[in-house]
């Protein structure tokens, strides 16, 4: 009797579940190996070994039981090395998405609600948006020192045209809205009309553009990172790996394919995770260019 | 039409003002001393000094700019610390790899997408679609370098079909020439292929639910004029904007392409000039590469026209 009583009542619960594992494939996939790489990352320590540590009679060994994805040209283990460099990845990454929703979301607010601050700001930010990101970042990164935190800055500032862009536009068809003609109307001050009427229209296409900002974030650094403009060398990144280890494609095919498989699978996983919450949160939404 | 082009041409010389006053800034505002970072590593502080006298630092900062602006008009991009060599003649020498490159990857990426989008749109919902689906989402999340190490591997080192790397100029042979742009533009091109095709598929499907595409098949239109003349014309302005779009992610990727397939282009230029810290470098190809993506854009405005005679401005 319990027994049945328990499985009606976790029947619910698991078919909810599975129901919506079927109707949001691309959320549900991305999400699990996004999990899976965020635990790898926080894990690290207990998953893998020293990333740092050289051992030059070990050197260019192929993938084995030891070194899972074999050893790199000073004989580091590359399974450790992509593990910890994950946590550089994910990082940049989260810090990007976060600083420029933060920034574009003030300077959206504004522009969207100021005539005159409109103007000027989207004009600004048009002559901002015609310098290819990679180019800005490297420009930005070549005249400070090297560190996580200037690279951070380098990918926020190329990202935050295109929040704002977008936050504007939430607005400009918000703020024609009845409900927002009757707080006006009522006397409701600025602050708070755009605190309680426009900031909630805002956030889901936000979450969403959140994500691409953070898949693109993964990406421009590794690029950096692989170019010589960005996180310093000693600190084991995959484009650091991948730009060390670039020369013995030949004869050790593993140090470059192993983190940038991780690479590829990563930002695969955030831009799933992204198009699954566009198609939840906001079908209208056109992809990201 | 005249009011919109000339619009639009006071609002293009606009926006590269902007990226002028962008990249001065940048070099201006940022912590350490202009005349240090142009000097180099190794300039002793005499060397800075004159450098600061020659280029004026302890004027006002419009004095300065409205120098430095009228300089690059005349075409005069600074002069590289390292080689010291004026930075427009480092670019006229690096010019035409990177135009090669860029040639072959739009004819090929566009070529292929436009063929992946219709094909996609045409059975809808068949496996061809899904696959150019799938294909185009992990396209758009794979990185160039990865891309172009993992096309090196396979064709070059183990298959031995094309050369690894490097630049062979058109005037040793064409197929030489072509031999050393069809990994790098593959490669290069991936996430614009991905991009276009998809903009293609969703545009061609809308048109293809038109009603004049159902008289154009009650007629007797043939399949390949149908889809190509009535539908792919139709859906052209969708496509034609994301394309301009794209070149941005192109001229990313030149950079990082160049580098890969060791190209002695314009984008090795950059990468060089970034562990040299050659900041006039990295400043004039800036400009010459933001110019190069708002002239494509302001093309792709000026073509909805020819492609969509209903649009009048």
């Amino acid at each position: 009797m319990t027994a049945i009583t328990a499985r009606i009542a976790s029947q619910p619960v698991r078919s909810g579940l599975w129901h919506f594992v079927r109707r949001n494939p691309t959320l549900v996939g991305g999400a699990v190996v996004l999990l899976l790489v965020v635990l790898a990352a926080l894990a690290a320590p207990l998953i893998a070994g020293d990333p740092i540590a050289a051992r030059p009679v070990n050197r260019l060994k192929p993938p084995s039981a030891a070194n899972w994805l074999g050893t790199d040209q000073l004989g580091r283990d590359v399974w450790a090395r992509t593990i910890y460099g994950a946590r550089v990845s994910l990082m940049v990454g989260l810090s990007v998405a976060a600083i420029a929703m933060a920034i574009g979301l003030v300077i959206g607010l504004c522009a969207g609600f100021g005539r005159m601050v409109e103007t000027v700001v989207m004009r600004l930010l048009d002559g901002l948006m015609a310098i290819p990101a990679i180019l800005l970042a490297i420009a930005f990164v070549s005249l400070s020192k090297a560190s996580v935190g200037v690279v951070i800055a380098a990918i926020v500032l190329p990202e935050i045209p295109r929040v704002v862009r977008l936050v504007r536009a939430v607005v400009l068809s918000v703020r024609e809205q009845p409900f927002v003609e009757a707080a006006v109307a009522s006397g409701t001050r600025v602050p708070k009309i755009l605190r309680r009427h426009i900031l909630p229209a805002t956030l889901p296409p936000l979450i969403v553009q959140a994500t691409y900002v953070c898949a693109s974030a993964i990406l421009i650094e590794a690029a950096l990172s692989f170019l010589g403009a960005g996180t310093p060398p000693e600190i084991p990144t995959w484009g650091n790996m991948i730009a060390s280890s670039r020369v013995y494609l030949g004869l050790a095919p593993w140090t470059i394919f192993g983190p940038g498989l991780a690479l590829a699978l990563v930002v695969l996983a955030v831009n799933l995770v992204g198009d699954g919450l566009r198609d939840r949160l906001d079908p209208r939404l056109a992809r990201r260019m | 039409m005249l009011a919109f082009i000339i619009r639009r041409l006071i609002s293009t010389v606009l926006v590269m003002g902007l990226v002028g006053v962008f990249i001065f800034l940048l070099l201006h505002l940022s912590p350490g001393d202009p005349a240090a970072i142009i000097a180099g590593d190794n300039a002793t502080p005499a060397q800075i000094a004159a450098i600061r006298n020659s280029l004026g630092l302890d004027d006002p900062l419009h004095l300065q700019f409205a120098r430095w602006a009228v300089r690059v008009l005349n075409g005069d991009l600074g002069i590289s610390i390292f080689s010291n060599v004026p930075v427009a003649t480092l670019i006229g020498q690096r010019l035409w790899p990177t135009v090669s490159l860029a040639f072959t990857t739009i004819v090929l990426a566009v070529t292929l997408a436009l063929a992946a989008g219709v094909l996609a749109a045409w059975k809808a919902g068949s496996l061809i679609d899904r696959l150019v689906m799938i294909l185009s989402v992990v396209g758009f999340s794979l990185p160039v370098f990865v891309v172009g190490y993992l096309l090196i591997y396979v064709f070059a080192i183990s298959l031995r079909w094309l050369p690894v790397q490097g630049y062979s100029p058109m005037s040793d042979g064409f197929w030489a020439w072509a031999s050393h742009l069809i990994l790098p533009s593959l490669a290069l091109g991936l996430a614009y292929v991905a991009l276009i095709a998809r903009i293609t598929r969703t545009a061609m499907l809308d048109v293809l639910a038109e009603d004049y595409m159902r008289t154009a098949r009650a007629k007797g239109v043939a399949t390949g004029p149908m889809l190509l003349k009535h539908a792919l014309k139709n859906a052209g302005v969708p496509i034609v904007t994301v394309i301009g779009i794209g070149v941005a992610l192109l001229i990313g990727g030149v950079v990082i392409t160049e580098t890969v397939f060791n190209l002695p282009g314009i984008g090795r230029l950059v990468v060089d000039a970034i562990s040299k810290r050659d900041y006039p470098i990295i400043q004039g190809v800036i400009l010459l590469f933001s110019g190069v993506y708002v002239i494509i854009n302001l093309m792709v405005d000026l073509s909805y026209t020819l492609l969509d005679p209903r649009i009048r401005y």
